[in-house]
């Protein structure tokens, strides 16, 4: 790392902001402060390069671990399991968990997908549901995502609660005139008259290099479609929860899962829970700093408050969970409470779910901000397959301590 | 000339001439008594089915007095509707888009004889006159195409966007064939609830080229699901004929494993039958694609003049030949059901009714502002959650 910070150093002249090569670490880092404080930057290259130097000697000292992912071991989540019973359980066992309880509890829920029935599911979350409930219930789809979302939209005109499973949240691109004109408005355009109580999930978001097609993160493409509720899921107890809660909901939900965490493992409570699908949890309550987060990315600002910690900062984290609407009660307090915030996501930086976030509280809580808002984000660039680049295209929890530090000087 | 030969075919065609005569007799009496009659009236459809893996079903169709002075008045309410709805849009009452249905009543109206209201409906924009065989009222169309408040959809959905729950109309739908798998949903559905009842999805020539139709009808035939799609094919899609969009114009051959039938959409009794004869395939074998061959007088839409790509002449002439009208007109008469004079009589209180109907539409209130944020979800508790403050109530328009 520190060979390919010289060459950085040594090439003068560093072309637009917007690119993004395999130059450096830290170029996401650099990119948002020059966005946000380019107005009293006076001299972009000397600042670049002074931002490079604390960086290389920070990220030497800590050895911080990147990707974290499975090693989910944070009591500090507000998970309410109970001390007494609960019983452990992996996310996507969970997920299936709750859809099994809820197909018991109402006939009127069905399942729709690729290789959700005899196969189970690509990702085990339909594993014996087809055997339990029949080849109707747990339908095995064609490889045709526009047309059995709009079945699925279909079927829920008619009073049917369908859960449609992308197989990647990618592939739901091609369902997107469903999901965007019949799913989100039908209710709106009849004048109240359909209810679409549809649950769209699957998972999504940058996993072990499976390249730029299937890492895509949609939560930006579908937020402005008016009438659906997005959630993200990033425990098995709120995978759970939120499960149940969309499909209870008369709206339609969709349901963000991420393709590293469906192994986390951890303890349920044995009775029925519903989670609220608006609100956003908090992880660990602070003082220093609000940082905000949903699914992945979760993980990796639990491994970088640790580094926090050690150093002497208590941040706040706060899962947002519900993409859309915003919980903006939950948020407004923390803000109030520390006045500075980060936004650490996945999305691309572009239009994505920081950007909304960032809009949403400069707007309703501004006089409370003794910061600039700093959103990490994702870069915008088609995810590469190499492992190394992969690496770089999302946020990694060295650069939030960096961002954090920052802030809260 | 033609008129008479579609008059006196019809007469030569009887079956069964004692039933017309003995339904004569009592017809002499005027037509409100005629209209109670039941007695059986076969009469032969214009042109015979034609079948894609499948036999057609026989062209004599029963059908009673009191039907086919029902078939008159209901058409007669749907063309008037939409002439009248040309004359709105010119004086701007009506704005954005308007697709009107004048010319292709009779697949509206003979559906609507061959089924009940548990069967669903779903179309295209096309919709006003399968609203109103589904039930709905002049008014609530006119309110609806004028933006008002007792509009079917509250005014917030617009001509493309009528919708009549009870009824089993699912719309109403403005992109181009994505009803199809809506639709299939809907059949979907019904085979899940196991409640005997069919969907027709109804579509145009122009979305039969649509890839999700076929994935849908991949998804129903390997299901067999109750759905019925109906091709209404006007023979443009806007302003694109038919041979120069569809490589295989043939609209209900293209299902290749699923059956096919042609009919004459501008015959009700032929659309009746076809109907009729779907509904039971459809329940026991699964799906059935009806093509209409039908005609639309007016252009693809308002803004459309509707001449650019096809001759006046021929719209006169479909319209001097096949108007559907016309041949249950002369069903009507020649079966001495009324006279002409009574007929037009009819006409003229309609469009009374027709007329009052859109008076009362152009007095009707606007929606409130506050119904800019209704509906968006159910029990709109957006409103409320994208504020800061769980127990403040936000938006206060400008």
């Amino acid at each position: 790392m520190a060979v390919m910070l010289q060459g950085v150093v040594a090439t003068a002249a560093l072309s637009s902001s917007a690119a993004f090569d395999s130059k450096g670490a830290q170029l996401p880092t650099v990119k948002f402060l020059l966005e946000r404080k380019g107005g009293f930057l006076v001299d972009r290259s000397d600042r670049r390069l002074a931002v490079f130097a604390s960086n290389a000697r920070a990220r030497s000292a800590s050895r911080l671990v990147t990707n974290a992912v499975a090693a989910k071991t944070d009591k500090s989540t507000a998970s309410a399991a109970s001390k007494i019973g609960g019983h452990e359980i992996l996310l996507f066992e969970a997920l299936r968990e709750g859809l099994e309880e809820e197909m018991d509890r109402d006939p009127r829920v069905c399942v729709m997908g690729e290789d959700v029935g005899h196969y189970g599911g690509s990702y085990k979350a339909t594993k014996g549901l087809a055997k339990k409930y029949g080849d109707l219930r747990v339908l095995d789809t064609p490889i045709a995502e526009n047309s059995f979302t709009g079945m699925a939209v279909g079927a829920a005109m008619t009073g049917l609660r369908p859960i449609v499973e992308g197989m990647n949240m990618g592939f739901l691109l091609l369902a997107f005139n469903q999901i965007s004109n019949n799913c989100g408005m039908l209710h709106y355009t009849s004048g109240g008259q359909f209810k679409i109580p549809i649950v769209i999930r699957g998972p999504g978001g940058v996993g072990r290099q499976l390249g730029a097609e299937h890492s895509q993160r949609l939560e930006s493409y579908f937020q402005s479609i008016p009438g659906i509720q997005m959630v993200a899921c990033s425990t098995p107890y709120n995978a759970k929860g939120l499960m149940k809660a969309a499909i209870r909901s008369e709206n339609p939900v969709i349901l963000f899962e991420h393709v590293l965490l469906y192994n986390l493992k951890e303890k349920i409570p044995d009775e029925e829970y519903v989670l609220s699908l608006e609100e956003a949890e908090m992880v660990r309550p602070g003082e220093h700093i609000t940082i905000l987060t949903y699914s992945r990315m979760r993980y990796h600002v639990m491994q970088a408050a640790k580094t926090l910690v050690n150093k002497g900062y208590d941040p706040e984290v706060i899962d947002i969970r519900s993409l859309k609407p915003f919980d903006l009660y939950t948020i407004g307090n923390s803000v109030k409470k520390t006045h500075r915030v980060l936004i650490v996501e996945e999305c691309m930086r572009t239009g994505g779910i920081g950007a909304s976030l960032t809009a949403a509280i400069n707007e309703n809580f501004h006089d409370y901000l003794d910061a600039p808002i700093a959103c990490l984000s994702s870069q915008d660039v088609p995810t590469p397959y190499a492992g190394t680049l992969e690496e770089w295209t999302v946020v990694q929890p060295a650069q939030i301590v960096t961002a954090v530090e920052q802030l809260c000087q | 000339m033609a008129l008479n030969q579609i008059t006196s075919s019809s007469r030569s065609k009887l079956l069964k001439p004692l039933s017309c005569f003995s339904s004569s007799t009592s017809l002499r009496r005027p037509f409100s008594s005629s209209s109670d009659d039941n007695t059986v009236i076969t009469v032969e459809t214009s042109a015979p089915f034609v079948g894609h893996n499948i036999d057609p079903p026989c062209r004599s169709v029963e059908t009673t007095p009191k039907e086919l002075l029902g078939f008159f008045n209901d058409m007669a309410v749907m063309r008037r509707m939409e002439i009248a709805a040309d004359s709105l849009y010119k004086s701007k009452l009506i704005r954005g888009f308007c697709h009107l249905y004048d010319g292709q009543e009779a697949v509206a109206v003979g559906m609507e004889a061959a089924i009940t209201k548990k069967d669903c409906i779903i179309t295209a924009y096309r919709d006003h006159c399968i609203f109103l065989g589904r039930g709905g009222t002049p008014f609530e169309s006119f309110a609806e195409l004028m933006g008002r408040k007792a509009g079917c959809s509250k005014g917030k959905g617009g001509s493309m966007h009528f919708y009549k729950k009870e009824a089993g109309f699912y719309g109403g739908h403005g992109i181009v064939g994505a009803q199809v798998p809506l639709g299939c949903g809907l059949a979907f559905a019904q085979k899940y609830s196991k409640d005997n009842t069919v969907t027709f999805t109804m579509y145009g020539d122009g979305a039969a080229n649509q890839g999700q139709l076929f994935e849908a009808l991949n998804m129903a035939a390997l299901l067999d699901l109750p759905a019925i799609l109906v091709c209404e094919n006007n023979h443009y899609g806007m302003g694109t004929a038919e041979w120069r969009a569809a490589k295989s114009p043939a609209y209900y051959k293209r299902g290749d494993y699923v059956p096919g039938l042609k009919v004459d959409g501008m015959d009700a009794l032929a659309v009746k039958q076809a109907c009729k004869f779907a509904k039971e395939h459809a329940l026991k074998n699964g799906p059935i694609i009806l093509e209409m061959d039908t005609y639309r007088y007016h252009g693809h839409s308002m803004s459309d003049p509707g001449s650019t790509y096809r001759t006046r002449d021929e719209i006169s002439g479909v319209r001097q030949v096949r108007d559907p009208i016309e041949r249950i007109k002369k069903l009507i008469i020649s079966h001495n059901l009324a006279t002409e004079k009574e007929l037009k009589d009819i006409e003229k209180n309609l469009r009374k009714e027709v007329d009052e109907a859109i008076a009362q539409a152009k007095e009707s209130p606007m929606p409130d502002p506050s119904e800019l944020f209704t509906n968006v979800y159910v029990k709109d508790f957006g409103l409320e959650a994208f504020g800061v403050d769980r127990k403040e109530v936000k938006v206060v328009l400008p």
